[in-house]
């Protein structure tokens, strides 16, 4: 932890202040992604100790489910991580649905893939963008919120929201495909494997950007792993894990797609694993596309207010962060006895400490955006 | 591997963990005394368990029950350890050193429940400002903020 004190400085010879300094960044500055507070304690320009300080954020999301109804926490859990609601909403509804014993039709399954894989290039979106603006490529970040809109256009007439969604409801989906959706799907499936493309060429192939990311921030995937970091953070180490393969849920074994995985574990890894991602979603989406079969879209007979019976259970899917999962404890009451959420960034950004040692106060800001926080999750 | 693999296996190499061990909507869950939790910990460490997903705490009226999720990569299976520790002196020994990844969370369950972890490196609030009174995930927990929801149903 890092601690102030009150002390003479240091000073040389000369009587010039060598002595080492602390500074403050955030909890609101445009380089933290959102409202974290760094205290980092500076050598120079290089960064010997880091400290961040969360929950600025923090709702009591938790304690307010344990006054909710099953059904009304939904939306809740759109604002846990708020680039990507779809997860979260999925996450929480698999917890209700192994509590409850629910089955969910086949064609519901496939809707959540659909639209959880769109939500993944989606938010890896973001995430691009934002290392694009951290290092000054502008283009970058234009590029890839261009992309990110016509997902959300697609969202938007699917659910009639563009960024708390509500769409997975425990039991099913709220509403089934409108007419011609799956076509205006492939035609943004193939924008986006197109400016993807182009995205990757022009960031991790110009040799500024390679000399700007790569080195930085190099994770151990021992490291990784001890500290709990999942997703794209610890598949970039080399850490060859992701649920959707590792512990299949829904239907995602019916799927031929790759796990992309990095080597170095720095920056340039982290970025570039999102990339190979959004790749391995446009997959995943399109045959999901081609094996959709009309259906019901939510489970039969379910009660206007669920009653699960007493009991503890736990969920995860793979969010585009990493492992997100949901515990449930039941009491037999309408209302859960205890609603928690296991978020990825939590674990992810308390690597801050670890990684951002050693680089100049200035690669910091890039070092906290490869780790992609989304503060509503980290805070809850 | 699957969840009754993983209870033959654990009974194989840890005979008195077995009884401990049940099953919970189809996860594994194994419950302990607060004496034995540091010692169940590091057997289940040293047995494969390398990833620490969570440490949270429910608060069961007498008790404060601690939740461990725990994932082994080389098993490829998931499972619980649980511990009911008491209401009036919340204390349980820390697992900083086993996964580092306990920091963090073991902060978030101190901040929230006021459970007391021993050896922890820095026990601060997590969320909380320093100066916040009580721990709000306690049933027992008042404050005027709160407004209770009326029931509809």
């Amino acid at each position: 932890m890092v601690e102030v004190e009150s002390r003479t400085p240091v000073t040389d010879e000369s009587g010039r202040c060598v002595d080492e300094l602390l500074i403050n960044v955030g909890p609101s500055h445009p380089s933290t992604h959102g409202v974290c507070r760094l205290i980092a304690r500076l050598d120079g320009e290089v960064v010997t100790e880091v400290e961040p300080v969360i929950g600025y954020l923090h709702r009591g999301l938790e304690k307010i489910a344990e006054n909710r109804t099953y059904l009304q926490i939904v939306p809740l859990t759109d604002r846990l991580d708020y680039v990507g609601s779809m997860y979260a909403n999925w996450a929480y509804c698999r917890a209700v649905e192994r509590l409850a014993g629910i089955r969910v039709p086949e064609h519901a399954e496939y809707l959540r893939v659909i639209t959880c894989e769109l939500q993944r290039i989606a938010s890896h979106m973001m995430s691009l963008g934002s290392t694009g603006a951290d290092t000054g490529a502008g283009t970058v970040f234009i590029y890839a919120f261009d992309v990110r809109d016509r997902i959300v256009d697609l969202f938007e007439d699917l659910c009639g929201a563009r960024l708390t969604y509500s769409y997975v409801r425990p039991g099913g989906v709220s509403r089934d495909l409108p007419e011609g959706w799956a076509d205006k799907c492939r035609e943004a499936l193939a924008y986006t494997r197109t400016y993807v493309d182009k995205m990757d060429k022009l960031f991790f192939g110009n040799s500024i950007a390679r000399g700007r990311l790569k080195g930085i921030g190099v994770l151990d995937p021992e490291l990784a792993v001890a500290w709990g970091a999942t997703g794209p953070t610890a598949r970039a180490s080399g850490v060859d894990w992701d649920l959707r393969r590792d512990d299949p849920y829904s239907v995602y074994p019916r799927f031929d797609f790759d796990i992309p995985l990095g080597s170095n574990g720095d920056i340039y890894d982290r970025g570039r694993v999102r990339i190979f991602e959004c790749y391995e979603s446009c997959r995943i989406v399109e045959q999901a596309l081609e094996q959709l079969e009309p259906g019901p879209i939510r489970a039969e007979g379910l009660p206007r207010l669920l009653r699960p019976r007493p009991g503890d259970a736990y969920d995860h899917i793979e969010s585009a962060r990493g492992s997100l999962g949901v515990y449930l404890v039941s009491d037999g009451s309408p209302k859960p006895w205890r609603f928690k959420v296991r978020s990825p960034t939590f674990s992810n950004l308390s690597l801050v400490r670890v990684l951002g040692v050693g680089h100049t106060i200035a690669d910091l800001p890039l070092i906290l955006g490869s780790l992609d926080p989304v503060f509503g999750e980290v805070d809850r | 591997m699957n969840v009754t693999e993983l209870r033959e296996h654990i009974c194989e190499t840890y005979p008195d963990l077995c009884p401990l061990f049940s099953l919970e909507f189809g996860d594994g869950v194994l419950t302990v005394d607060p004496e034995r939790l540091r010692q169940a910990a590091v057997d289940l460490h040293n047995f494969g368990f390398d990833l620490l997903g969570m440490v949270t705490a429910v608060d069961r009226g007498d008790a404060f029950e601690l939740v461990y999720r725990l994932r082994s990569r080389v098993l490829s299976v998931g499972m619980f350890l649980k511990c009911r520790i008491p209401r009036d002196e919340p204390k349980a020994p820390s697992m900083v050193d086993l996964w580092p990844a306990a920091d963090w969370h073991e902060r978030e369950v101190y901040d929230l429940f006021g459970v007391v972890f021993e050896g922890h490196p820095n026990l601060r609030r997590m969320f909380l400002p320093e100066d916040w009174k009580g721990h709000p995930l306690r049933k027992d927990y008042v404050d005027d903020n709160i407004i209770r929801r009326p029931d509809y149903f």
